[in-house]
């Protein structure tokens, strides 16, 4: 079903749900999938990809 | 006027920031942390970096962050926060060590790199005491230790399940707060705002259901907060509060700090004013902080008051 050629959508590596590209979406911008939850880690606005984001590490925070 | 933004993961704090800038029209360049190597040569310097008037750094990585800022003040970029307020905010041994030789109130706190030595300190705070990596966030590995035996079983884990830094044992005297924390949102010499953090959970930061308020900035917050932050070398900060019963007393103070469920509550627009504070950094306002002793007369002041009863 999903367009190859469309570029600004893609499936979510985890569930392959369909995710959308919104409006206003930044590269580097974590987005969970309505499809799993899974925290998603946009790799590319176009085309447009993500990847599920890195764990968090022990010196992650504020 | 150029501002740069030093970044990795774009969380809703980043994204709120940079949409002010876009808004205030500055020239904004952004860095992905990963995603260039930064030479150490002594002619190294990367003019895109350079051209900067100002860099706020809004890693995740505490590490990452604390080296790249290192490189970056090298090369003469100004960044906010500065590399020593990183170095002393990213590990809480270094935070409490500045802020109880300023004379801010701190919990008691002991640094031990043995299994028997800090159960020694453990006994010496007295139950229950609060074990946590010098370096962590987002209350994890936190422990609350009730009495010798946990003690022993969770030093024991640490020191053979942990990386080395596990066993840098920083413990803490365990304080008696009501159900809630408070943070206090600083900028220079300025409180933004401040909210009040709730749990059922010992830990009121970060366990489920947690819920924000808007907390008022009393003068006793005001104080404290300030000395706080100088106390760390100044530049836009969080301080984590806990009302003690002989007053506040500071717990650690956030360099990189999160605040997206704080502007709700607060009304206060901290993007904003993060982005105001950053400006003001780049025409040449100055960002480290004057030592001021008249603060510290008025924090022992405030101290005195706290303790009530016997006035
Ligand atoms: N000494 C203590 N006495 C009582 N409660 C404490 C103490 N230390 C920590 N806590 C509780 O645990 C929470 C988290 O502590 P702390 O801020 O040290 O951890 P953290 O991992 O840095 O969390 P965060 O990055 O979210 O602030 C505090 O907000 C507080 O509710
Ligand atoms: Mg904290
Ligand atoms: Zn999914």
């Amino acid at each position: 079903m999903t367009n190859t050629t469309d570029t600004s959508t893609t499936n979510c590596p985890e569930c392959d749900a369909p995710l959308q590209r919104e409006e206003g979406v930044m590269a580097n911008e974590i987005l969970p999938c309505e499809g799993c939850g899974a925290e998603l880690e946009v790799t590319s606005l176009e085309p447009f990809t993500v990847e599920l984001a890195p764990e968090v590490e022990e010196d992650w925070g504020e | 006027m150029q501002i740069g933004v030093l970044h990795a993961r774009i969380r809703l704090e980043e994204k709120l920031i940079i949409a002010e800038l876009e808004k205030r029209g500055v020239d904004l360049k952004l860095f992905h942390i990963e995603k260039l190597p930064f030479s150490l040569d002594s002619d190294g310097a990367l003019e895109t970096f350079t051209q900067v008037d100002a860099m706020l750094e809004r890693c995740i990585s505490h590490s990452r962050a604390l080296n790249a800022i290192r490189v970056l003040e090298s090369w003469g970029v100004t960044c906010v926060n500065r590399f020593e307020v990183a170095e002393v905010c990213g590990d809480k041994l270094a935070t409490n060590l500045a802020l109880s030789q300023a004379g801010v109130p701190v919990p008691q706190a002991r640094v031990a790199f043995t299994p028997e030595s800090a159960l020694e300190a453990i006994e010496d705070l007295g139950y229950p005491a609060i074990l946590k990596p010098a370096v962590g966030s987002w209350g994890r590995l936190l422990a609350r230790v009730n009495d010798r035996e946990s003690a022993e079983a969770i030093l024991e884990h640490k020191a053979t399940l942990g990386t080395y830094h596990h066993s840098i044992f920083y413990i803490q005297e365990h304080i008696a707060k009501p159900g809630r924390d408070l943070r206090a949102f600083v900028a220079g010499d300025q409180v933004l705002c401040a909210i009040a953090r709730y749990s059922d959970h010992w830990i009121t930061n970060t366990a489920k259901g947690g819920r924000v308020e808007n907390y008022p900035v009393t003068d006793e917050l005001r104080e404290v907060s300030l000395a706080a932050a100088r106390a760390v070398g100044g530049g836009i900060v969080a301080v984590d509060l806990f009302e003690a019963p002989q007053g506040l007393v500071v717990g650690e103070v956030n360099y990189t700090m999160e605040f997206k469920n704080s502007i709700e509550p607060t009304g206060c627009d901290l993007p904003a004013r993060i982005v105001d504070f950053l400006l003001e950094v780049a025409e040449g306002r100055e960002l480290i902080p004057t030592p001021a002793p008249a603060g510290q007369v008025a924090l022992s002041a405030v101290a005195a008051q706290g303790r009530g009863g016997t006035s």
